[in-house]
């Protein structure tokens, strides 16, 4: 909503405030006043011209000599334009003069002419080109001929005027017109407001003779108000109401069509202008639609309606849609000499549905939506009669064609001071209560200590107590208000279980050298099933934006793969990054997806990197199969965790694994397949997707302290040679099967296959450590449970042993 | 004996000046002190000599011994400290070279940001509360009091799964649905989590951003504890200097409604580019939880009130941080997270 505060103080008195100062009050009391826009943008020395003569340049085709009167002299100036003639009044910018956009208008040669200064278009005093009068949007602008060569032009086109642009949050759809903004700004500043007064002389003939109406969709249509204005002369505005519509972003056309804008932007009255011989009936009729009946509107389009929209016609065919568009074929053009007015009360739902299906937003429609005020559908078609008498030369016949099945009861608010009070936490008197109330015309008594209030109209925000806490509020000033904190129970507040160790992942994690990603949860119907531990029916998104985010995912990794790929074709060729987030797997019972939470991770490039003295490590399974461990670990869930090589989609079949939790799948790790390495360029990469929500869910063992040991441990070392096929898992199995309860340890720390090593075999060192924390541990001892393992490993395992 | 003694010792002490380095002197100390050496040899031949002169020759032995260890160790200490200056010298590296450096990773600046926010709220009590991300009509805007024809349901297009269900537009069907799961009872929960509109996605839109909201519930609460909660944390977040102030605004699920702002915290209030020369900056949206709201999660608005708060940590990062463009926090560029690692504190 654009607010021109000339115009505004037509109804209330304004002056001596600053603008910026009425803005910053609006803004704090309810109404968030976006910019202020100085419409004269600081511009001087552009004055009233007459244009004495005008010839054409002898040098140029398209360039005229002017010798123009400017008010203390006749001075030459070069113009373009094709509209100049002889004898118009114009806008001209002097010499010294600075337009918008720091155009410094300065004396000038053209072609070898003089000129001195600049005849203006309105464009070039930063009008937009929309708003400017169709006569004159490819030219210059003529004045009225009654401008005085000479005088500041600013003012005749209304360009020394100051606009407002409200910010309007829904409910405020009363302050979609110029007496809305009145009465706010008269309750904000503590006056009364001034309404336009209307007076006209009605002619002898009757509306009602002449015009019949009848509404067959009351529930669409309560209330239909039609005025007969006749004889009016089409032309164009007088440039004050021409000034007020562009000020209000509104681009003027003919009189009768600028009155029904201005009439709509006064009152927020929507109305709509007919050719009353265009009609051809006299008659209209209010009916719902035949579905698939057509109608163009005034914007040259042919529209196709639904059952359910809402139709003005003339007994025979629409003319207009109702609260949207009118028509082309009942348009007022310049030979239009009868016009009915129109003002209506439209529901809101029925103009709303039917302008989101025809995809047109109107300044009507836009005011239909939210409801307008059933107090002024009368009052509306009264101001614009009013002012087709007075501006179009119009007759207005007297009376006017009703129906008026509209329920206009105020809602009523009883409402306790002391409730309002307890729920601000604020001592508020009933007195300043009611002169609260009054500032913003709120009718109000006070019966047995209670607030008894009719809200009006107008204001259709207000509904419950809570509605009128508010009010008194925003008028009494939220600076006010104390600062307390809540009084309740006190709770001990904090993480669940499962947030808690959520963050301990987290910060594993990232210790370990990872950094946190976050991707995207709609990702392409290709991608979203694509290394998934599960999978459902995808979940589908009914009307996508594009392709690539259509489905919700069910795995985090190839979101992962992308951001690697990301960052090494942004020369980060190493790349560590984890994300946990959810997957989201078919349907439930109450029609959602299951959202499960992930782990997941990403690594490529190096892992080491020391630079300087070229010590670098590649990532590779063992990284990222430590983190996994490490990660488990945190949470007390090492013991039940193992790894087995397995065969997955688009993963490496000799490197990867499926991740068990006591013999429960959780999760994949494992190289990315070379194919689909290269295919993204990648180099090796790993990943690791897990089952947050699973792991999380088991309950985490309490944390038991062991003595520091206090009695040595011995440690022995192993070396084997065993088959290729024998896993380490399986041969530290076997061991520690063997150990018996004196083995703490084992440790995997030589693995080799090569020269020396027979084919087919493989060499493995373990270290094992033994103790009892009791006692000291006798040599004999350990040889006995040691010689156990070693025969063990012979005799299970097929191992040869090695020195 | 005596003399034969003392040669010994003036050949030990002129072995012991020639050593030239540790190991050296350990062989003269094995030459003469060891238990091979003369020196033991002698004390073993004591046997031989007769019983008087045993004493005498013992003590003379003994002193002997002593002499030559006391040289020795001098000597010993001296030739220690030169070989470790040796090895010291050849030590020496250069300490301007870079370290090497520890692998760490950080949490996204989004995490950082929640996590903030969420654990300033748990010192005042507050427990977090998440939901799906896939949602009910019903909870993302029914039980918010927007019904399926409201006008304020045009300021959010919305990613429909189905005609009931749809990815959730904000965090507050967790409100909707925490308050009905507590029945009743009183409530002091944050909401953070991921949501999704129909934007398309550029330099200030994201199809996919983060909320954090807050909501109170329980008898007595009022428009001033919603205040003087906000003021505490907008001083917590963003400096103790902060002051705030609340303006009308308007929000389906809460009346009054409010959006509060924050004193510039580049300028203090000045004016400068990121206030946009007002001194305030917009953080976040509030208000008293709407009667039909509570009403329709099970609550009776005659006897219970709340408050609820929400707002973007997208806005609250780029505001604190300068982050220019949204789509950064949804890249993964090691080059941006990597750089939200250190402390604030």
């Amino acid at each position: 909503m654009l607010v021109s505060t000339k115009w505004l103080s037509d109804y209330v008195n304004i002056e001596g405030i600053a603008e910026a100062e009425l803005a910053e009050k609006i803004t704090r009391a309810g109404i968030e006043v976006d910019t202020i826009i100085d419409r004269s943008q600081g511009m001087t020395n552009v004055v009233v011209g007459y244009v004495k003569e005008c010839v054409k340049h002898p040098e140029a085709d398209k360039l005229n000599i002017c010798q123009v009167d400017v008010g203390e002299e006749v001075t030459q100036i070069i113009c373009g334009a094709s509209n100049i003639a002889k004898g118009q009044k114009v806008i001209v910018a002097r010499p010294g003069a600075v337009l918008p956009g720091d155009f410094k208008i300065k004396k000038a040669k053209l072609r070898g002419e003089e000129s001195n200064g600049m005849i203006c278009s309105l464009q070039e005093l930063a009008v937009e080109g929309k708003l400017v009068p169709k006569a004159y949007a490819e030219g210059i602008y003529v004045l009225p001929a009654t401008a005085v060569p000479g005088e500041n032009a600013l003012p005749l086109i209304g360009l020394d005027d100051i606009v407002l642009e409200f910010d309007l949050t829904p409910n405020r759809s009363d302050a979609l017109s110029m007496l809305g903004v009145a009465y706010e700004v008269g309750a904000i500043l503590s006056q009364g407001i001034q309404l336009p007064e209307i007076t006209y002389t009605e002619s002898a003939d009757k509306a009602e003779d002449v015009l019949k109406l009848r509404i067959d969709a009351k529930a669409d249509n309560p209330m239909y108000v039609a005025k007969v204005v006749k004889n009016v002369k089409i032309a164009e505005s007088p440039l004050w109401l021409q000034n007020r519509l562009m000020a209000a972003g509104i681009r003027p056309h003919n009189n009768v069509v600028d009155i029904t804008n201005y009439v709509l932007m006064e009152y927020g009255q929507p109305l709509h202008a007919f050719d009353y011989d265009r009609l051809g009936t006299g008659e209209i009729v209010v009916r719902l639609a035949e579905e698939g009946e057509k109608i163009t509107t005034l914007d040259e389009t042919e529209r196709t309606l639904k059952s359910h929209n809402l139709v003005i016609t003339n007994g025979k065919e629409p003319v207009a849609i109702a609260g949207v568009m009118g028509g082309l074929n009942s348009e007022v053009h310049d030979g239009t000499t009868t016009v009915v007015i129109e003002s209506a009360y439209f529901t809101p739902g029925s103009v709303r549905q039917t302008s989101k299906e025809i995809g047109l937003r109107s300044d009507a429609s836009t005011r239909f939506e939210k409801g307008v005020d059933p107090a002024r559908v009368i009052a509306a078609a009264e101001r614009a009669a009013q002012l087709m008498a007075e501006l179009a030369g119009g007759e207005v016949l007297s009376g006017s064609v009703i129906v008026d099945e509209l329920d206009k009861t105020p809602v009523r608010i009883t409402v306790s001071p002391d409730y309002i009070n307890h729920r601000l936490g604020m001592k508020i008197s009933l007195e300043e209560m009611l002169s609260i109330l009054d500032r913003l015309q709120i009718s109000t008594e006070a019966v047995n200590g209670l607030l008894v209030i009719d809200a009006p109209t107008r204001r259709q925000d207000l509904r419950i107590e809570e509605d009128i806490i508010e009010e008194i509020a925003r008028m009494y000033g939220y600076d006010h208000i104390p600062m307390t904190l809540p009084v309740t129970e006190s709770t001990p507040g904090g993480l669940t279980p499962y947030q808690a160790k959520r963050r301990t992942v987290r910060a594993f994690l990232e210790g370990a050298g990872l950094y946190q990603a976050l991707s995207y949860s709609l990702t392409s119907k290709e991608q979203a099933q694509a290394y998934a531990l599960e999978t459902a029916p995808v979940t589908e998104l009914l009307m996508p934006m594009s392709e690539d985010r259509s489905v919700l995912r069910q795995s985090i990794i190839p979101h992962l793969l992308e951001a690697a790929t990301y960052n090494v074709a942004r020369r980060m060729d190493s790349v560590a990054l984890y994300e946990t987030g959810s997957v989201f797997l078919g349907e439930q019972e109450d029609g959602l997806p299951q959202e499960v939470e992930h782990v997941a991770a990403v690594i490529t490039g190096k892992w080491v990197d020391h630079a300087w003295q070229a010590e670098t490590k590649m990532v590779d399974f063992f990284v990222l199969k430590g983190i996994v461990e490490g990660m488990m670990d945190s949470l007390g869930l090492v013991e039940g965790l193992s790894f087995e090589q397995a065969v997955i989609d688009g993963m490496h079949p000799g490197r990867t694994a499926n991740i068990f939790y006591d013999g429960e799948r959780i999760g994949l790790i494992g190289q990315i397949h070379p194919t689909e390495q290269k295919k993204r360029d990648l180099k090796n990469t790993y990943v690791m997707e897990m089952n947050l929500a699973k792991i999380l869910a088991i309950e985490t063992a309490e944390l038991v302290y062991v003595q520091v040991p206090r009695f040595p441990s011995i440690s022995r070392d192993i070396a084997l040679v065993v088959s290729s096929e024998t896993s380490a898992g399986a041969l530290e199995h076997v061991i520690r099967n063997a150990g018996g309860k004196l083995l703490k340890t084992v440790r995997l720390f030589d693995l080799y296959e090569g020269a020396n090593v027979e084919e087919g075999k493989k060499s493995v060192a373990f270290s094992l450590t033994y103790a009892d924390p009791e006692r000291t541990l006798t040599d004999e001892e350990v040889v006995k449970a040691h010689d156990k393992v070693l025969n063990a490993l012979t005799t299970e395992a097929g191992a040869l042993l090695r020195g | 004996m005596e003399a034969q003694l003392e040669q010994l010792k003036d050949e030990a002490l002129a072995k012991i000046e020639a050593a030239s380095d540790v190991k050296a002197l350990n062989e003269v100390r094995v030459a003469y002190l060891g238990k091979k050496g003369p020196i033991t040899d002698l004390l073993k031949g004591m046997g031989k000599l007769p019983a008087e002169e045993r004493p005498k020759m013992g003590a003379l032995v003994n002193v002997i011994r002593e002499a030559v260890t006391e040289v020795l160790e001098v000597r010993m200490a001296k030739l220690e400290e030169q070989a470790i200056n040796e090895q010291l010298a050849t030590e020496s590296i250069d300490v301007t070279l870079p370290g090497r450096p520890a692998r760490t990773g950080n949490h996204h600046p989004l995490t950082r940001v929640v996590e903030d926010i969420e654990d300033f709220f748990i010192s005042m009590g507050y427990e977090i509360a998440e939901g799906p991300e896939v949602e009910k009509d019903y909870y993302n805007f029914e039980a918010l009091n927007l019904p399926k024809d409201h006008p304020a349901r045009d300021m959010q297009d919305s990613f429909y799964i189905s005609k009931d269900i749809l990815l959730r537009t904000q965090t507050s069907p967790v409100q909707a649905r925490t308050m009905e799961a507590k029945n009743g009872a009183p409530i002091k929960i944050i909401c953070p989590g991921k949501v999704y509109r129909r934007d398309s996605d550029d330099a200030t839109h994201s199809h996919q951003f983060t909320q954090i909201e807050g909501l109170v519930v329980g008898e007595n609460i009022r428009m001033s504890d919603l205040k003087g909660t906000l003021d505490l944390f907008a001083k917590k977040m963003f400096g103790t200097e902060r002051e705030i102030r609340l303006r009308p605004s308007f929000f389906p699920f809460t009346e009054p409604s409010v959006e509060m702002d924050i004193s510039c915290f580049k300028c203090g209030g000045s004016g400068c580019n990121i206030c946009k020369k007002t001194g305030w900056i917009e953080i976040l949206g509030a208000g008293m939880v709407h009667p039909n709201v509570l009403r329709m999660s099970g609550y009776d608005p005659t006897v219970v009130s709340g408050f609820a708060f929400g707002m973007g940590p997208e806005r609250v990062a780029m505001l604190k941080y300068g982050v220019e463009d949204i789509r950064h926090f949804y890249t993964n560029d090691v080059r941006f997270v990597s750089q939200f690692h250190r402390t604030e504190v």
